[in-house]
């Protein structure tokens, strides 16, 4: 049995189930939407300084393609940058509920990650991940502008990780995340 | 300020306030007043053209657990003109309300309210006297000596029910008292 016949026993088994094929489309929608992260202007603290620092021209955010945004509506990823109080809780909660998915969530800072200096205060959030699903933690207190643009380059690697198109459920152990939530 | 305009200040207040208790503290001039003279008094104090307190500079609340009465309130008082300045305090007790001193300097209004909302203090003639720092609905005063430093309650989102619910605090690792140097 040769090579081709097996690959092509391949595709006709995949053509068989689903009744259609994907290839490279993944990649494709992935590097669309690396390419493309638009993060919600969120700042809440002294973190919000580091991150301006990010988009400023020495770290240059706009050459990944990261433009912030005004609006939750037109945004991929929120940018949790500094103390999430128990006052503006239910105010990020709404923000993220609407954001169109695909979204992600970058926790960037002690505070938002845990609490940070804050975590034995009476009114500060014991980490933003009560409150929204977090896919990066940034440490730091603040982090520096690199440690956050390094932060924004694993979540590009964590998206390219996903098959949202092809693979079915459970290929290679990666559940891909659903579009329509 | 200087020694000569707090001597200054000083003898110009026993003239004009001789009843009132003072006390020298550094470089500052601290007069005490009665919670029921305070609004004439502080009216006297920005209108005297010798005095002439024109500003208050802050409205700050302590609380004296062990003091009776327990609350005091601090006022600091600057005149740019005779370039002196001046601190009143007046005591009062728990939930005693003080008369707001916002006819007098009206800037009083968010320091008051700020007072209100960390330590419980209360102000009569207020014109909004609501919580500016905290929740609407927070539960305490955070700034009095009794209020638990890590709060009564915390938050997180509930998937089930799709809000932000409260819970008492549960904290994994429990509060240490820092450490206190002895003298």
């Amino acid at each position: 049995m040769g090579v081709n016949e097996q690959l092509v026993q391949n595709v006709a088994k995949e053509v068989g189930e689903r009744g259609f094929l994907l290839a490279s489309a993944d990649a494709l929608v992935n590097w669309a939407r690396t390419g493309s992260m638009w993060p919600m202007t969120f700042g809440l603290a002294c973190c919000a300084v580091e991150m301006m620092q990010a988009g400023a021209s020495r770290y240059d955010l706009d050459r990944f393609g990261i433009v912030f945004r005004g609006s939750p509506r037109q945004s991929d990823v929120m940018i949790v940058a500094g103390t999430l109080t128990n006052k503006m809780a239910p105010a990020l909660r709404k923000l993220y509920d609407q954001m169109p998915e695909p979204r992600w969530v970058v926790s960037m800072g002690s505070c938002a990650n845990g609490g940070g200096y804050y975590h034995y205060g009476y009114s500060t959030v014991r980490g933003c991940d009560r409150i929204v699903p977090v896919d990066i933690y940034i440490p730091g207190c603040p982090p520096t502008a690199e440690a956050f643009l390094y932060g924004m380059l694993q979540l590009h690697k964590k998206i390219h990780r996903t098959h949202t198109l092809s693979s079915g459920w459970g290929v290679n152990g990666i559940r891909p995340r659903t579009i329509l939530g | 300020m200087t020694l000569e305009t707090l001597d200054k200040l000083e003898a110009l207040l026993a003239e004009r306030f001789p009843a009132l208790p003072r006390e020298r503290l550094a470089d500052a001039l601290i007069v005490r007043v009665e919670p029921a003279e305070l609004v004439a008094t502080m009216t006297r104090l920005r209108d005297d053209p010798e005095l002439d307190f024109k500003q208050m500079i802050d409205l700050a609340g302590v609380h004296y657990p062990d003091r009776e009465p327990t609350m005091e309130v601090v006022y600091q008082l600057l005149s740019v003109h005779k370039n002196h300045r001046l601190r009143v305090k007046c005591a009062i007790g728990e939930g005693v309300p003080l008369p707001s001193v916002i006819p007098v300097w009206s800037c009083a209004d968010w320091y008051e309210r700020e007072a209100y909302d960390l330590l419980g203090i209360l102000f009569t003639g207020h014109p909004d006297l609501r919580r500016i720092l905290n929740d609407y609905d927070f539960d305490g005063h955070p700034l009095r000596k009794d209020f638990p430093v890590f709060g009564r309650y915390e938050v997180r989102y509930d998937e089930k029910q799709g809000r932000i619910v409260r819970e008492p605090v549960e904290l994994e690792r429990a509060y240490r008292e820092p450490y206190r140097h002895t003298l």
